[in-house]
């Protein structure tokens, strides 16, 4: 190819309002698979990604968080703003900029477009969701746009594999001028320049057309069924426990197809090797602790297929508007929301999806918060006890009780988040007036492909953290549980006598009140790294702890022996409230950038898990006995 | 179709029209003026209103409402809908399409 060419690559930046698809549009041109979904602010940060054009031609394309304009209210659209505007320390301002536009909302778009055409760099318009539009009747002359604006304009698919083959080859003819772009100067529109820029974008699309404003839309005629007062909130809660029985209910035949694997892998091992370290390092160190965890990969993936549909539809910011009342009750801006439902999946992207969220003490109390919603790490743990406690019956109306359960446990995760939201704004965190102004997008058919892809994340991200963090701890854990051995003529299990029987003995003198026998002591210490390391150490420490011969895959029935029926319900407690995840406080320390509110936060949730446990075990001890 | 568009904001030029948040649900109602000053004293929320698109002349209509018929909103404005709160919606003042008699 030309070797002129390929030697500069040059920085295009994606750029539009939120939810219009830019991060399609990059995952498209880049092969990427960053996250996207239907709702605003998905992407809070800039990523970078390159694309070689069919003439050899090295583009770097960054992907930028949605902004409605140039002048930020919040810190992920300052990201965009200071990005186009040069203001970012050690980094050009990009030489061309691909302006993403919906296809079905151009009026709201356009006013962008006309911002950055007047910021003066290079660009190009990618009339994106074109298949959409072209559904709903929506007919754009895009020769015509073009021309209005003096801008070339391309149509786009973000979200099928050749949908960007226009831009593709705009991007191919690209040249860019030796000199770079000077950062413009960019100064404030003050209500009457947004006015008037407004009444250029009616004139425009009078000329172009697929302004479509009259007429009730699917959108809207769903819209009464799901928004309405009374409706929407039953239909919210069916959703949930749909989602919740769904669990439970569709996971049981894969789950023990699992167990019986790893059960009979564990006793191939056991018998082609020679009784050994190595022999128990395998079946009582990796395949009881590793198995134990894997068992609960059908289950992460019946909660991620609801999550991922229910966030590819357009259905969650519903659920906001729906729920926004508490949310505001409680003192939380309403832009809270989508960064607490995104903690349901992991308590990391949550707190970084309050970049979206202007006020800093709103975002402050969102961050404290976000680790209170029960995370999918959670979830083995909850099944693990759950399965071995409470019976598979129905109560009333079709219910599953084990379902039921495990609804009420995250909700206990929210109650107590709202408590503490609550607690926060007494204490003067938060403002008098917390903003809400959250888009609603048209609803969408999830997309097989991106629901494919988004489950198979899933997949790789639990199996990369049982094969590596899971896996590490787990062998730590069985060196540490297996030495010292026991003295000669020892009478208990060898575990006892072992450095970490040592460390559960001393834990277990803090958590006796709570009522946590040793071994859950010991394995909640690991659990810190990983949540649902805590399942794997049991079954390491109960393998371990077994005097009889092999007992890999079979925890369940060996916790529902040994466990009495309140200590399960104190460690589920424990579970809802402990901050047992480093990775979630080191996040904190990121985005606030200060060691006090992951301290704070560390103190507080550590104090509500034992006050929590403290309280439900002795009101079981007392309701048992 | 855009001559009815500046017919709509003549007309209304004369009165500065009704909140927001009374306009029934439904009814259809153009935007007469997104005051820049709120009760809570930042000139920030006209601006993100108007960047929304909430401008003068603008269709747009209560798609729905919170429970009791109070907060949040939802509101379509142009082709978006957005979900608004009270003091938020407080901002914009709006004359409805149709006479009120019907």
């Amino acid at each position: 190819m030309d070797a002129v060419r390929s030697a500069a690559s040059p920085l295009v930046a994606l750029v539009g309002n939120p939810n219009c698809g830019k991060t399609a549009l990059f995952n498209v041109l880049t092969g990427s698979r960053q996250k996207v979904a239907n709702y605003a602010g998905v992407t809070v940060e800039r990523k970078e990604g390159s694309l070689v054009t069919p003439s050899g031609l090295k583009v770097r394309i960054l992907d930028l968080p949605g902004a409605y304009s140039l002048d930020p209210l919040t810190p992920d659209e300052q990201v965009t703003a200071d990005v186009l505007l040069g203001r970012r320390l050690g980094e050009s301002t990009p030489d061309f900029v691909v302006c993403v536009t919906d296809a079905t909302n151009l009026r709201q778009n356009l006013r962008l477009v006309l911002s950055l055409k007047r910021l003066g760099l290079p660009m190009v318009i990618a009339l994106n969701m074109t298949d959409i539009a072209r559904r709903k009747g929506i007919v754009i002359d895009s020769g015509k746009l073009a021309a209005e604006l003096d801008v070339p304009v391309v149509e786009t698919v973000g979200v099928k594999a050749s949908g960007a083959a226009g831009l593709i080859q705009f991007l191919d003819t690209l040249t860019v001028s030796p000199e770079r772009q000077a950062a413009a100067v960019w100064r404030t529109p003050d209500a009457a320049d947004i006015a008037q820029a407004q009444n250029e974008v009616r004139r425009i699309l009078g000329v172009v057309g697929g302004d479509r404003l009259d007429g009730v839309t699917f959108s809207d005629r769903v819209d009464e069924l799901i928004l309405n007062p009374i409706l929407g909130p039953c239909i919210l809660a069916l959703i949930l426990f749909l989602v919740f029985q769904a669990v439970f209910a569709w996971a049981q035949v894969p789950m023990d197809a699992i167990k019986a694997a790893v059960g009979s892998l564990g006793d191939w091992v056991g018998h082609v090797l020679p009784a050994s370290l190595f022999r128990d390092l395998a079946v009582n160190g990796v395949l009881a602790g590793v198995g134990s965890v894997l068992v609960f990969l059908p289950q992460i993936i019946i909660l991620f297929f609801f999550i991922l549909v229910l966030e590819e539809s357009g259905y969650l910011p519903r659920a906001a508007f729906l729920l926004d009342r508490v949310m505001g009750g409680v003192g939380l801006s309403g832009r809270a929301f989508i960064p607490l439902l995104s903690s349901f999946a992991c308590a990391i992207p949550g707190i970084m999806a309050t970049r979206t969220i202007q006020n800093p003490r709103d975002r402050l109390a969102t961050i404290m918060i976000a680790p209170l919603m029960t995370c999918s790490a959670r979830l083995p743990v909850y099944a693990l006890i759950i399965g071995a406690f409470i019976p598979r019956r129905e109560v009333w109306g079709g219910l599953e009780l084990q379902g039921l359960v495990l609804f009420v446990l995250y909700v206990a995760g929210v109650v107590g988040a709202m408590g503490v939201a609550y607690v926060l704004k007494r204490g003067g965190a938060g403002t008098r007036f917390q903003s809400l102004m959250l888009e609603l997008p048209a609803y969408h058919w999830p997309n097989l492909r991106s629901l494919a892809i988004g489950l198979w994340q899933r997949v790789e991200i639990f199996l990369s953290r049982v094969g590596t963090i899971i896996l590490a701890l787990m062998v730590v854990l069985w060196a540490l549980s297996s030495f010292p051995a026991p003295p000669p003529g020892a009478s208990g299990p060898a575990i006892q006598y072992s450095i970490a029987g040592h460390i559960g003995a001393w834990l277990a003198v803090i958590f006796a009140p709570i009522g946590f026998n040793w071994q859950i002591s010991v394995a909640l210490v690991p659990g810190l790294a990983a949540r649902e390391v805590a399942v794997g150490a049991l079954g390491t420490v109960y393998a371990l702890s077994a005097t009889g011969s092999d007992t890999s895959g079979a925890l369940t029935p060996l916790i529902a022996h040994s466990w009495s029926l309140p200590t399960a319900l104190s460690l589920l407690a424990w579970y809802v409230f402990a901050p047992q995840c480093l990775s979630t406080l080191a996040t904190v320390k990121r985005e606030t950038n200060s060691w006090r509110y992951p301290l704070i936060m560390a103190a507080y949730m550590f104090a509500l898990a034992y006050a929590g446990s403290f309280a439900t075990y002795r009101i079981a001890l007392a309701l048992t006995s | 179709m855009e001559m009815t568009h500046t017919g709509g904001m003549l007309e209304v030029r004369g009165w500065n029209g009704m909140k927001l948040a009374d306009l029934a649900t439904g009814v259809v109602a153009r935007v007469v003026s997104v005051s820049a000053l709120d009760s809570t004293g930042s000139i920030e929320l006209g601006r993100r209103l108007a960047e929304l698109g909430f401008l003068p002349g603008e269709k747009l209509r209560i798609v729905a409402r919170g429970f009791m018929g109070r907060e949040p909103i939802a509101v379509r404005i142009g082709t978006s809908t957005f979900a608004l709160r009270m003091f938020e919606a407080a901002c914009i003042r709006v004359a409805p399409e149709q006479p009120l008699q019907a």
